[in-house]
């Protein structure tokens, strides 16, 4: 398969606050995928984001006030949907996810509909220790289990959609805490959809480091599986016609 | 009784329900939230008019102190009028929320149209 230059590709990178970092994501998007629309969803940022991202080259959809990343990303899938996009790409705006890897998600679409780009799988050296790489390895076997796919990094923001998913995610995409990731794979399986991962490197993330002690980590997998419950009881229900 | 105990409960749900009819008529109530409060109020003046009336209530489901039966239906009441605002506003967070997503991709729209008219020399 052609390496995602056939098929109509959409970016979408969710950015709040991230004028620093912004611009060079999407250039570094551009350089990878010279065909694909890269849109990328302000989150009611206040430092000039908007205008980072349209001096490189992106279309900048405007949210009015901060919605959170799984706002900024459903305004991205809705895109997506109505402008008849085969692949949605998600990719954060704060620079820690590779471009490089991009093909490989696009490629992995026509096997899957939810491609995650992962780390913990064996490609690169990000090294998390600690109580949290435990935590967020519970959560991913867990996660993998319920949505029968072996996955390592269910956290992550990097992953790409084919136009079925697309459809679900116009709909449901969760604005709650974590649930734009964890429980929205949840509700791909439950709407039918296959997930897969593809191992990446990140980058280390230069702000915003999630903590680090015991405690820390307990509360965030309290919160996962609260996530996760949720996502296992709500319906969610996909209209056949699109919006 | 004592008097005065009479007359104070009956001047609170008078201003209750004085309250929440002047909410009504300036339209600050929804019809449906108005029944409920209206219902309320109505029935803590008849409550309050009638004192031996929340004796024999009680006496007749089998509660011995009166008071308790009063605090047990205010709880349930205060308890169904904060899930249903906690559902209301969940509701209303989340059509916010999708309007919010329409705006961003409308003013999108609005920009693309706009630099389209500008390239092809039309101008406003």
């Amino acid at each position: 398969m052609a390496t995602g230059q056939t098929g109509r590709v959409l970016v979408v990178i969710p950015a709040f606050n991230e004028a620093g970092s912004v611009g060079t994501v999407v250039a570094d998007v551009r350089d990878v995928l010279p065909l694909a629309t890269i849109l990328v969803v302000d989150d009611g940022s206040i430092d000039g984001t908007a205008a980072a991202a349209r001096a490189a080259g992106a279309i900048v959809a405007r949210l009015p006030f901060n919605l959170g990343v799984g706002g900024a990303m459903r305004t991205g899938y809705r895109f997506a949907e109505r402008n008849g996009y085969e692949v949605a790409v998600q990719v954060d705006g704060d620079g820690q996810h590779d471009a490089s890897y991009l093909p490989q998600l696009i490629d992995a679409v026509s096997q899957a509909d939810v491609v995650i780009g992962a780390r913990f799988a064996g490609e690169g050296d990000y090294a998390v220790r600690g109580p949290r790489v435990w935590a967020m390895r519970v959560l991913s076997r867990v996660v993998g289990r319920i949505v029968r796919a072996p996955l390592t990094d269910v956290t992550s923001g990097y992953r790409a959609c084919s136009r079925r998913a697309i459809k679900v995610f116009s709909h449901h995409y969760p604005a709650e805490y974590l649930g734009d990731t964890v429980e929205s794979l949840v509700i791909a399986h439950r709407a039918g959809l296959r997930v897969a991962q593809v191992p990446v490197a990140m980058r280390r993330r230069t702000t915003g480091l999630p903590s680090q002690s015991l405690l820390g980590s307990v509360t965030y997998l309290a919160r996962a599986c609260a996530a996760l419950g949720f996502a296992l009881i709500r319906r969610w229900p996909v209209p056949e016609e699109a919006t | 009784m004592r008097t005065s105990v009479y007359l104070l409960s009956l001047f609170g749900a008078t201003v209750v329900l004085a309250l929440v009819l002047e909410l009504l008529r300036r339209r600050h109530l929804r019809g449906k939230y108005a029944v409920l409060y209206l219902v309320l109020a109505l029935g803590m003046v008849l409550l309050a008019s009638v004192p031996t009336l929340l004796g024999s209530l009680a006496s007749a489901v089998g509660v011995e102190v009166p008071a308790n039966l009063l605090f047990f239906a205010a709880l349930i009441v205060l308890l169904m009028v904060s899930m249903q605002l906690a559902y209301e506003s969940g509701r209303l967070e989340e059509e916010t929320r999708t309007l919010a997503e329409e705006v961003a991709l409308m003013r999108l729209d609005v920009e693309r149209l706009r630099e389209q008219l500008h390239a092809d020399g039309t101008h406003d």
